[in-house]
C-alpha cells in the first residue's frame, strides 16, 4: 500500500513538473516588433452606439470583434476614433475592440485559432503564418470584395503590400502599414570617424566598419540573441546577391537554399562577423539591448525596420534617442549581385479577416483603409501608408525617405520568417545565429535551411 | 490487505446498524467519496492531457484543425537521433550533477552555520531563503541585468572592471559560459529551499548523540561525516530527488534568460520542446518530446524511489 502510494505521488510530482513546463512562456521572440509599450493586456469596451438614430432602415444588430496590438495611447486613440465614427454612421453595428500587447496577442491568437474561433478582424503580418491559417480554413476569402465595382477597393492599395496578404491567388486580409528594413546610423559617430557619406556598396561598408573600429567606435549594434535582428543581415545579403529569382526558385522548389547566392550571403556575413564589429555580448543580446546600445549612441549602425526610431528613443538612457543625429540609408548593394540596389526587405501590418466575419466587418475594414484614415494614422506616426493619398500624413523626413525607397523597390522581399512557414522561418533564424556565433559555416547554414525546406515546402 | 489474513470470527461478520452493509464496505464507500474530487481533478488535468499528448505525438500536426497526418513513431525516431536533443539531455544531466555536487553541499554548510545559536541568525535565515520566494521569471530578469555585458549596466561586470587585468565577460553571450551562468542563478534561487530542508533535518538529530560523540573525543569533521550526514539521510535523499527532478524539468529561467541559446548552448529538454511545439508549430513533434521527457522523468523517479525506499526502511 505504502509503495503504491509513493509511486502514485511520484507520478503526480513528475507530471506536474512536466506540465508546468508546458505552461505558456513569458516571452517569445517577436517577429515584427511594434513599439511595444510596457502595456500589459488591456481590454477596452467599445463605447456603445447609444443614440439610436431614427434612420429609415432598421438593420439587424451586428457585433464586430476586433483585436489589435497598437498599445500606445495616442495611436490607440486613432483606432478608437475611427471605430466610433463608423458606429455612429451604422447604429446597428457594435465594434468590440480588444487591445493586446504584441506577445500576448500572438499567444492568444494561436489559442483561438486552434479552437477554430478567430476574431472577425485581427492584427496580421500576412505571409506564411497567415497562409497556414488560410489553409486550415480559418480566414475569410475577401477577393470578391476587393474586386467589386471593377476593383474599386483593390486599386487603392500598393500592389506589393496587398500581395503579402494573399495566398494562392486569394486575399484574406489587407495591409495598413508597410515598411522596410534599412540601415540606421549615427551621423555624429560617422563624422567622428571621418566618414562623410554613408556606404553604397558592401565593400565600402566593410571599409567603414574598419574605419569606425580604428576610431574606437563600435560599428554595429545587433541583438543576435533574438535571432531575427541578425537574420536581417543574411536575408538582405541574399536579396542583393541572388535577387528575386534566387528566393522564388528556392521557395517554389525549382531551386534550393543551398544555391550559390545563399551560401555567398553566408560567406559575406561571415567576413563581417570576423571583423568583430558588434557590441560586447551581442550573441546574448535582445532587440531591446540592441536599441539601448544604438539609442545611447554607443554604436554607429543598426540594421532594422521602420519601427526602430521609437525603440531607440524608449530604450535610451536619456529617453531622447539620437534626435537629429539619426540617419537612414538603404542596405548597400553587393558588387556583381543579381539583385537591384533598390530591392527591399521588409514587411508591415494589416488586418486579417476571420472566417466568421459578417459583411459589416469587411465594410468597416474598408473604412479603416480609406486614404483619410491612413492620413490620420500616418500623422500620429505609427504607419507608413499603403493606400494612395495616405502619404500626405507623413511629416518625419526619415519616414518619407523610407516611404520613397519602398515605392522605388522593384522587388519586395517579405522577411523570411514571415514569407516562409512559421517552422521554416524559425529554422532560418536559428541557422543564421550559427554564423554570428561562428559555430556554423555558410554551407552548413544553407544546408540546415534547405533540410527544413524539403520538409516544409512541397 | 492485511485484513484478509485476519482470522474470521465463526459467526457472520457483524452487520452494521441499519443499512445492511458491513463496516468494511461502508468504509470503502466513505474513502471513495473523499477521494472522488481528487480523482476527477487528477484525471481531467493530468491523466487526460498525458494521453492526449501521446495521441498527438503520433501525428505530423501544426495545431490547426484536426490532426490527420498519421506518422506512427517517426517523431520519436527523429527526437532520438537529433543531435540538438541529445545536447539538451546532456545539459539537463550537467545541471543535475552540478546541483548535487555543488548546490547541495553549499546548502548543507549554510544550514549547519545558520542552525547554530548566534545573534542575527533569523536575519540570515530570511536573507538566504528570500531568493526562493521570487518567481522564476523575476529571478531571470534580475540576473539578466546582473549579467549585462556593459559594465555601466551590469553589476557583475562593473565589479570585474574594478579588478585590474580583468575584462568584462559576456556570460550569456558565450556558448562556453552560458550554462555555468545559468547554473549560478539556479543555485542562487534554490539553495534556500535545501537549506530549509536541512535545517529541519538537523533539528531532528538528538543532542545526546552529539554529546556522546564529543565525550568520546570526536572532532568537528568526524562529527559531520559520522553523525550529522548519516542521520540526515532521509532529508538528503529528498533534497537530491527534488534537485534532480527540478534540473530535468527546468524551463522558465532558461527560456527567459537565453531561450536556449546562443546556438543551443543552453538548450534543455523543456526549451527544446517549447521551441518545436510552440515556436515552430510542430505540435505533434512537441508532444512527442513531452512524452519522452515524461518517460525519462518517470523512470528516474520510480528507480530512485525504489532504491531510496529501501534505504529509508533500513534507516528506520
Amino acid at each position: 500500500m505504502l509503495r503504491k502510494l509513493m509511486t502514485l505521488i511520484s507520478i503526480v510530482l513528475v507530471a506536474t513538473f512536466v506540465l508546468t513546463a508546458c505552461a505558456p512562456a513569458a516571452t517569445e521572440e517577436p517577429e515584427v516588433v511594434e513599439e511595444t509599450e510596457a502595456v500589459v493586456e488591456e481590454e477596452e469596451e467599445a463605447t456603445e452606439a447609444e443614440e439610436v438614430v431614427e434612420e429609415e432602415e432598421e438593420a439587424e444588430p451586428v457585433t464586430i470583434e476586433w483585436w489589435h496590438i497598437t498599445t500606445a495611447d495616442e495611436q490607440k486613440a486613432v483606432w478608437q476614433k475611427l471605430a466610433d465614427e463608423y458606429m455612429e454612421m451604422h447604429p446597428n453595428v457594435t465594434i468590440e475592440i480588444t487591445v493586446l500587447e504584441n506577445e500576448a496577442f500572438k499567444t492568444k491568437l494561436t489559442t483561438v485559432m486552434q479552437s477554430g474561433t478567430p476574431p472577425d478582424i485581427f492584427q496580421s503580418w500576412g505571409g506564411g503564418t497567415m497562409n497556414e491559417y488560410a489553409e486550415a480554413g480559418l480566414m475569410k476569402d475577401i477577393t470578391a470584395d476587393l474586386d467589386a465595382n471593377d476593383g474599386e477597393w483593390r486599386s487603392t492599395f500598393a500592389p506589393g503590400a496587398l500581395g503579402v496578404f494573399s495566398y494562392q491567388g486569394k486575399n484574406y486580409g489587407v495591409p495598413w502599414d508597410m515598411g522596410m528594413v534599412g540601415m540606421w546610423y549615427n551621423k555624429a559617430l560617422f563624422a567622428e570617424a571621418g566618414i562623410d557619406a554613408p556606404p553604397t556598396t558592401w565593400e565600402e561598408l566593410l571599409t567603414d566598419v574598419q574605419t569606425l573600429k580604428d576610431a574606437g567606435i563600435t560599428p554595429i549594434a545587433v541583438g543576435a540573441g533574438d535571432k531575427w535582428p541578425g537574420a536581417f543581415w543574411w536575408e538582405y545579403l541574399a536579396t542583393r546577391i541572388g535577387g528575386e529569382d534566387a528566393f522564388m526558385a528556392a521557395q517554389d522548389r525549382s531551386g534550393s537554399f543551398t544555391a550559390e547566392p545563399f551560401v555567398q550571403a553566408g560567406e559575406e556575413l561571415a567576413r563581417l562577423v570576423e571583423m568583430e564589429p558588434f557590441q560586447d555580448g551581442y550573441l546574448g543580446a535582445t532587440w531591446g539591448d540592441e536599441a539601448t546600445v544604438m539609442g545611447n549612441g554607443e554604436a554607429a549602425m543598426d540594421l532594422m525596420g521602420q519601427w526602430a526610431p521609437g525603440a531607440f528613443k524608449e530604450n535610451s538612457a536619456s529617453g531622447e534617442g539620437l534626435g537629429d543625429d539619426l540617419g537612414w540609408f538603404q542596405f548597400p548593394m553587393v558588387e556583381g549581385g543579381a539583385g537591384d540596389a533598390n530591392d527591399a526587405v521588409g514587411g508591415g501590418n494589416g488586418f486579417g479577416i476571420g472566417k466568421d466575419a459578417p459583411p459589416e466587418a469587411i465594410d468597416f475594414v474598408k473604412y479603416l483603409t480609406r486614404a483619410e484614415s491612413q492620413v490620420q494614422c500616418a500623422e500620429v506616426g505609427f504607419c507608413i501608408p499603403v493606400v494612395k493619398g495616405g502619404e500626405a500624413g507623413l511629416s518625419d523626413p526619415i519616414m518619407i525617405q523610407i516611404q520613397e525607397s519602398f515605392a522605388q523597390a522593384e522587388y519586395f522581399q517579405l522577411y523570411y520568417d514571415q514569407a516562409l512557414t512559421p517552422a521554416l522561418g524559425s529554422v532560418v533564424n536559428d541557422a543564421i545565429q550559427g554564423i554570428f556565433a561562428q559555430t556554423m559555416t555558410p554551407e552548413e547554414t544553407a544546408q540546415m535551411i534547405e533540410d527544413s525546406a524539403v520538409e516544409e515546402l512541397e | 490487505m492485511a485484513v484478509q489474513y485476519q482470522p474470521q470470527p465463526a459467526q457472520e461478520p457483524k452487520v452494521s446498524e441499519g443499512y445492511g452493509l458491513t463496516r468494511q464496505a461502508k468504509n470503502r464507500i466513505t474513502i471513495m467519496l473523499f477521494l472522488l474530487p481528487a480523482i476527477v481533478i487528477f484525471t481531467v488535468f493530468i491523466i487526460y492531457p498525458i494521453f492526449r499528448s501521446l495521441y498527438f505525438s503520433l501525428f505530423d500536426w501544426n495545431g490547426l484543425g484536426p490532426a490527420t497526418d498519421f506518422v506512427g513513431l517517426d517523431n520519436f525516431k527523429k527526437i532520438l537521433t537529433d543531435t540538438i536533443f541529445q545536447k539538451a539531455v546532456i545539459n539537463n544531466l550537467l545541471i543535475a550533477v552540478l546541483s548535487l555536487a555543488v548546490q547541495l553541499p553549499i546548502s548543507l554548510a549554510i544550514a549547519i552555520m545558520v542552525g547554530r545559536d548566534f545573534p542575527g541568525r533569523g536575519f540570515f535565515r530570511t536573507i538566504f531563503f528570500l531568493p526562493y520566494v521570487l518567481s522564476e521569471v523575476i529571478t531571470a530578469i534580475i540576473w539578466l541585468g546582473m549579467f549585462n555585458p556593459n559594465p555601466d549596466r551590469g553589476f557583475i561586470n562593473a565589479l570585474l572592471e574594478i579588478i585590474p587585468g580583468l575584462n568584462p565577460v559576456t556570460f550569456l553571450g558565450d556558448p562556453e559560459l552560458v550554462l555555468i551562468a545559468i547554473f549560478i542563478v539556479l543555485s542562487w534561487k534554490y539553495f534556500g529551499l535545501h537549506m530549509l530542508l536541512f535545517m529541519a533535518g538537523l533539528q531532528n538529530i538528538p543532542h545526546e548523540i552529539e554529546e556522546a560523540a564529543l565525550i568520546d573525543g570526536a572532532n568537528r569533521w568526524q562529527m559531520l561525516t559520522r553523525i550529522t550526514v548519516p542521520l540526515l539521510g532521509g532529508t538528503l535523499r529528498t533534497s537530491a530527488y527534488l534537485s534532480i527532478l527540478g534540473s530535468l524539468t527546468q524551463f522558465t529561467l532558461i527560456w527567459v534568460m537565453t531561450k536556449g541559446g546562443p546556438v543551443n548552448a543552453s538548450e534543455v529538454m523543456a526549451t527544446y520542446m517549447y521551441r518545436y511545439g510552440f515556436v515552430r508549430f510542430w505540435l505533434g513533434y512537441g508532444s512527442a518530446v513531452a512524452i519522452v521527457m515524461l518517460l525519462i522523468d518517470l523512470i528516474f523517479s520510480l528507480v530512485y524511489r525504489r532504491l531510496m525506499e529501501r534505504q529509508d526502511y533500513l534507516a528506520a
